[in-house]
């Protein structure tokens, strides 16, 4: 039995639980146990329904534990042993499952946990293994965010804009472990933009498949940083970045402009050019204004700073760069570069060894020393 | 999140703020002072935060490679070494502000006179391995 698939079942169980009367809480705790005797003995012999079964199995467990949790609680819940006859999870269960756990009020990294457990059906292990924690602060982190959701319903009203955060989040953080969380965060975007025609939640699945079409090329053969300009873009994945580039565009069509779609904008730009040469820096540049616009965020006016090095020369650029806090994290590394650009080596060289000391990835640290002694071996 | 190292050390950071040493404390205050750590760190897990937590024996030798085929070179301990690291505790925490408040807790446990000993704590932020596919 593919793990995918039982994966794929978690959400739906959990909703068919809560509709049952059973509290988000506890629905997610049953499924989950459910979960683990699934994985357990569905490799031997898979079920003829596989969510009937865990749905079974799940309530089985939600009807145990409320036994132990004491009768006065079992009566104030009013469920009772025969279930309703259950109905498949609706669409709007699945997408109060996303509101839910990505809660305003929990915060970001309560609501990664809980999202990838009772919407991605991952273990409390295999969520522990991806952020390197141990297994039992993680189960903690998120019996903790289920203890602030009490009282909340499934039904209630969400925040899309948490929900999308949270799954970028997931896109960009998390590497240890067998879990490929990149893969993860564009299975669980892909799901959610079946669910609803919001741009921006189309905007940040192109942008996922972007980066992610251009994942292989990012590393060198000894696990090196290969910066953009310097990518062998004949193995971007071509086919990926079309569907995302449909994507992309049918979400612009609706015209309600957000962060993801700018964002997907400008990396649809980078996949479009064949070599580094045929960048459109102009129209890049362009749409780093309209995001810049969005969001007002000093990363974005750092990103912006180097485009404009790139569209009207290192020293606009660095013109542009002066404007930006210097605490931004970047801000020294995209200073060398634009001073390279220049043909200002010295000074470059110097500020590529002081952006090292402000890395706070190993990758990135080394990426930035060898760009250092690649400037000192300059003649 | 950002995981840090809290960096306790037996010698080598600056005087702490009410700096007794261990082997003037009574058996009560010993007691208080174990007890307090001991309930940090419960705290920290319940709370999803903690990583690790070691301390490490204060006696142990400098090695070092000397040469093809050679076994390794080993030395001390010297008991006149300027730094040393008594345990280390890691945190995964959202923010830098909330890993300077626990570091800021851990050195309140309790001394001399059930006073908080106000000990320096060194804080480091841990390097990740990896870039976010995102970064170029």
């Amino acid at each position: 039995m593919d793990d995918d698939l039982v994966r794929d079942l978690v959400p739906a169980a959990i909703s068919v639980l809560c509709r049952r009367g059973a509290d988000f809480a506890s629905a997610e705790d049953a499924v989950q146990e459910g979960l683990l005797k699934a994985l357990d003995s569905w490799s031997d012999s898979p079920p003829g329904s596989p969510l009937g079964w865990l749905i079974t199995v799940s309530w089985r467990q939600f009807l145990d534990q409320t036994k132990s949790a004491g009768a006065r609680r079992a009566r104030e819940l009013r469920v009772t042993e025969e279930p309703a006859p259950s109905t498949p999870a609706g669409q709007d269960d699945s997408l109060h499952l996303y509101f839910l756990c990505a809660h305003p009020t929990l915060t970001s990294s309560s609501a990664v946990a809980l999202t990838l457990r009772a919407v991605g059906g991952l273990t409390t292990k295999q969520i522990a293994d991806a952020y390197l924690v141990p297994e039992a602060t993680m189960a903690q982190r998120i019996s903790r965010a289920k203890r602030q959701l009490r009282g909340n319903r499934l039904d209630a009203p969400g925040d899309l804009a948490t929900v999308l955060r949270v799954l970028y989040l997931v896109f960009n953080e998390g590497y240890g472990g067998s879990i490929d969380l990149t893969a993860e965060a564009i299975r669980l975007t892909r799901q959610l933009a079946s669910l609803t025609a919001e741009p921006e939640v189309h905007g940040l699945l192109a942008l996922m498949l972007l980066h992610d079409a251009r994942r292989v090329s990012r590393t060198g053969p000894d696990g090196q940083l290969v910066p953009l300009r310097a990518q062998d873009r004949t193995r971007w994945d071509t086919t990926r970045i079309a569907e995302a580039i449909d994507i992309l565009q049918s979400a612009l069509a609706v015209d309600r402009l957000g962060e993801y779609q700018a964002q997907a904008a400008i990396a649809a730009l980078h996949a479009d050019a064949q070599h580094v040469a045929e960048t459109d820096w102009v129209q890049i540049v362009s749409w780093y204004d309209e995001l810049l616009a969005l969001t007002n965020s000093p990363v974005v006016q750092l990103n912006r700073a180097v485009a404009i090095g790139e569209a009207d020369g290192p020293q606009v650029g660095l013109a542009a760069l002066a404007d930006v806090d210097p605490a931004v994290p970047r801000h020294t590394a995209a200073a060398a570069y634009l001073h390279e650009k220049a043909g200002d080596v010295a000074e470059a060289a110097a500020l590529y060894t002081e952006a090292a000391d402000k890395a706070t990835n190993t990758k990135e640290r080394n990426h930035l020393l060898r760009e250092a002694a690649r400037l000192r071996e300059t003649p | 999140m950002t995981k840090y190292l809290l960096l306790k050390h037996y010698r080598g950071a600056p005087k702490g703020a009410h700096d007794v040493p261990m082997d003037k404390w009574t058996r009560e205050e010993f007691d208080a002072h174990v007890k307090y750590m001991s309930d940090f760190a419960d705290r920290l897990e319940a709370a999803g935060q903690l990583v690790e937590d070691h301390a490490l024996a204060p006696s142990g030798m400098w090695v070092r490679y000397d040469g093809e085929g050679k076994p390794p070179v080993t030395d001390g301990p010297f008991a006149e070494t300027k730094d040393l690291i008594a345990g280390w505790m890691i945190i995964d925490v959202e923010s830098e502000e909330r890993a300077v408040a626990l570091a800021g807790e851990l050195s309140a446990a309790p001394g001399a006179g059930g006073k908080p000993i106000g000990e320096w704590l060194e804080l480091r932020p841990l390097m990740t391995d990896e870039t976010a596919p995102t970064f170029e």
